[in-house]
């Protein structure tokens, strides 16, 4: 379960060491469109050195790969044996795409001896929004993220504070991925300096259904976790009704004048769930 | 023999106990100088050097309220030069990089002793370096006004560099071109110095509103510029962007929050950095969403303590420096931003000084070491980049004393076993934040208790250290050499550290 996801250039060794105290639910190593090809090669360097060497590593570790059809991905699959990835992000996914890694992660797993790698579907394509609910199906993966940048110029639209323009591809992807117990990811946003911007922003996503946001840079981290956390109050409500539940051992009951009956519950439950989980109870 | 922090001092020259030592001791003062009935207008600075007698071994003494802009310390020096001086004993408040015309004067030996209370730049590169002939001597902003009431720093001649005065002598730093608002540091030079000489560029018949009082000046000299106003900007107008400086930032609200410190009332002093303006900005947060009225700031006044006074977020700044360009407007206009001087800031044996008045401080750290000893004085190889200014001074004032500092610096782990020289005593430094976690001075059991509800995670300091170690290796120790080339002395004239040359190996 996240809130957040920092993506991190792997070439950028300040932000490597201190990765892991950003206050983001996961960090992204990119060693994809961050990385100029001329420094493919050392961000592989440093991003294996860091994980092999730092003690204290992000709550959660993703490595964003380069497209499975370039010379890059099997070097960059080489960081498996590291054994610290947690999550792997493809980039371009698609049928072929996901299914091409996954042939080659069955080999690399069964070389090694490695327990099978969950994947993060990054959706950029018009036809991966199409074909998102096979994608969904896919025993691997894990969450599928909304890549709206090179969703929306191959749309040859512009991206809006409102978005409109990608109500579609965002309620495909919630659907998709709640639909199969999934976790729905939000896009980045890109006007770094603009927090109004981005609380409009995540505010839309999070209406929508989505259930993290991507951060291209640790200031919008605050923003994207408050966002995304329960809020207290929701918290004291989710901890009154359960309560309530318990104590009166019944499948429906009425609560402050409402209804609790028990898809209510459930809610309460996960709000609870996460409050742990991010530490805000 | 070892002084109070553990470190060893020549025998004949008074050891550091401990910040409250001066309690124990009787307030020195020697007598102000007598007033004036007649102020003299001189034509040139060569004309002051010859009325006053500057000769050999003269002590002169400047402020820095110009910092980078100030060209009184530059001409003077010229004179110097010309007129072939030779040991003048130098005692300006602090030394700014703009101030070049000191190195060669250092370097042939025309200034041979320096009483400072910071300095950078192309000066202190010269003395780290084992340049200067006699000693530097670094003592904080209240630690200089109590030397000099003292008659421990007896200054001959006061240059003070006055953007406006009057036919009557009297002196002011809030108008004129090169306007700089407050003149808080050169107070106790006007009050005591055998001779005093205004410096300006404004002269104007009669002024109603002063800071200087004529009767003490001896001498005006009119001139076509002290200097230019906008090198008095110290720090930056700008909030960070860098992550880890918003982290620390971030969490230093928090604990203020935590720790009850945001209350209606309260009073606060920061440093101009990126850092503290970020801290100030959550403050600033914090204290409009709870409508909170804090009672007020004080130190070097920057633009945002100014907005904040505007938005009625503080009732009053107490202001011995501007940083700014905005602090010297506000300074102008408003009459809850007041002027300070140097010894109601910091002195020890002042009353009711505003350092002693203060709920919390947050300050910046070269390095800090496992007793909390607090360097701002020189760098890892001991390079003079800093100094005290205020820090001990407030420190030890403040009810609470924060650090904030990232815990690498260009690679250089901040902590230390032991820091390279001791500024401010780990006594006076309660809590360190740093963006791996905060440290708590084991002596705040007030402070550990209060927190222990709270989310902030509290580490041991060395936990901290050894999380760096993890980081970036343990670093090399550092040679030193064995030359002393000054002393930092503590607020109460004691001793508190030597300052020795920088090695042959990391001459730069």
């Amino acid at each position: 379960m996240f809130r957040s996801l920092l993506f991190v250039p792997g070439n950028n060794p300040s932000m490597l060491q201190n990765a892991d105290i950003f206050m983001s639910d996961a960090i992204i190593f990119d060693l994809e469109d961050s990385v100029n090809l001329d420094e493919k090669d050392n961000a592989r360097n440093l991003v294996e050195t860091y994980l092999l060497t730092t003690k204290e590593l992000p709550k959660a570790v993703v490595l964003r790969i380069n497209p499975v059809n370039s010379d890059l991905v099997d070097d960059d699959l080489k960081l498996l044996q590291t054994r610290k990835i947690d999550y792997l992000l493809l980039p371009k996914a698609n049928k072929i795409s996901l299914f091409v890694l996954d042939k080659i992660l069955k080999k690399i797993e069964n070389k090694i001896e490695l327990k099978p790698t969950k994947v993060i579907c990054l959706i950029e394509e018009t036809k991966s929004v199409i074909d998102i609910y096979e994608l969904a199906k896919h025993e691997r993966v894990e969450a599928l993220m909304l890549g709206a940048e090179d969703l929306t110029s191959e749309l040859e639209i512009n991206r809006t504070t409102e978005g409109k323009e990608l109500l579609y591809s965002r309620s495909r992807i919630i659907y998709a991925a709640i639909s199969n117990k999934l976790i729905p990811i939000d896009t980045p946003f890109t006007d770094i300096d603009n927090q109004d911007g981005l609380i409009q922003d995540c505010k839309n996503a999070l209406n929508l259904g989505m259930k993290a946001k991507t951060a291209i840079h640790p200031s919008q981290l605050e923003t994207i976790n408050e966002i995304f956390s329960p809020s207290q109050k929701a918290i004291k409500w989710a901890e009154a009704v359960l309560k309530k539940a318990k104590e009166l051992n019944k499948g429906a009951f009425q609560f402050e004048g409402k209804m609790i009956d028990r898809p209510v519950l459930e809610k309460a439950k996960k709000i609870i769930e996460k409050a742990k989980l991010f530490e805000l109870m | 023999m070892l002084n109070g922090v553990k470190r060893k001092i020549p025998n004949n020259l008074p050891r550091f106990v401990s910040s409250d030592d001066f309690l124990n001791k009787k307030r020195k003062l020697v007598s102000k100088k007598k007033k004036q009935l007649k102020t003299v207008f001189f034509n040139s600075y060569e004309e002051v050097f010859d009325k006053f007698n500057i000769k050999d071994k003269t002590t002169l003494s400047f402020h820095h309220h110009l910092r980078n802009g100030d060209r009184v310390i530059q001409e003077v020096c010229k004179v110097i030069k010309n007129n072939k001086l030779n040991d003048l004993h130098f005692a300006p408040s602090s030394i700014f990089p703009s101030y070049t015309n000191m190195t060669e004067l250092i370097k042939k030996g025309n200034i041979t002793n320096i009483h400072t209370n910071y300095l950078n730049g192309e000066v202190a590169k010269v003395i780290s370096e084992g340049k200067l002939k006699g000693k530097l001597i670094m003592n904080t902003h209240g630690g200089r006004a109590r030397a000099i009431e003292s008659g421990d720093l007896a200054i001959d001649v006061a240059f003070i560099a006055c953007p406006t005065v009057d036919r009557s002598g009297n002196g002011s730093g809030a108008i004129g071109k090169n306007a700089c608002g407050t003149l808080g540091y050169c107070v106790p030079d006007l009050e005591y110095a055998k001779k005093v000489v205004l410096i300006t560029d404004n002269l104007v018949d009669k002024l109603d509103d002063y800071q200087l009082n004529g009767e003490y000046v001896d001498g005006v000299l009119v001139v076509d510029s002290i200097g230019e106003a906008k090198g008095i900007v110290s720090g930056t107008t700008e909030v960070t962007k860098d992550p880890i400086g918003l982290k620390i930032a971030r969490d230093c609200s928090v604990l203020l929050s935590d720790l009850g410190l945001l209350k209606n009332n309260f009073s606060m002093q920061t440093g101009a950095g990126k850092t503290s303006l970020a801290v100030v900005n959550y403050i600033k947060e914090i204290m409009i969403k709870q409508d909170i009225k804090g009672g007020f700031a004080s130190g070097g006044i920057t633009k945002s303590y100014v907005e904040m006074l505007e938005a009625n977020l503080f009732e009053k700044l107490y202001d011995v420096q501007c940083f700014d360009l905005e602090a010297v407007r506000s300074f102008k206009e408003n009459i809850n931003h007041i002027a300070m001087s140097a010894s109601k800031y910091g002195n020890p044996f002042e009353k009711d000084i505003i350092a002693e008045k203060l709920d919390f401080v947050i300050l910046g750290a070269t390095e800090i070491d496992l007793d909390f000893n607090v360097n701002v004085t020189t760098d890892s190889s001991g390079y003079l980049i800093g100094g005290s200014g205020g820090h001990a001074d407030i420190a030890k004032g403040a009810k609470v004393t924060i650090i904030i500092s990232p815990l690498i610096k260009s690679r250089i782990p901040i902590i230390k076993e032991k820091v390279t020289t001791i500024t401010t005593p780990g006594e006076d430094i309660d809590i360190l934040i740093t963006e791996r976690g905060i440290a708590i001075n084991p002596k705040r059991k007030d402070l550990i208790k209060k927190l222990k509800s709270s989310k902030i995670k509290v580490f041991d300091i060395k936990e901290l250290l050894d999380k760096t170690h993890d980081i970036t290796g343990v670093p090399a120790n550092i040679k030193t050499d064995d030359k002393i080339i000054g002393y930092v002395e503590y607020r109460d004239g004691t001793y508190i550290d030597v300052l020795r040359k920088v090695h042959d190996d990391y001459i730069k």
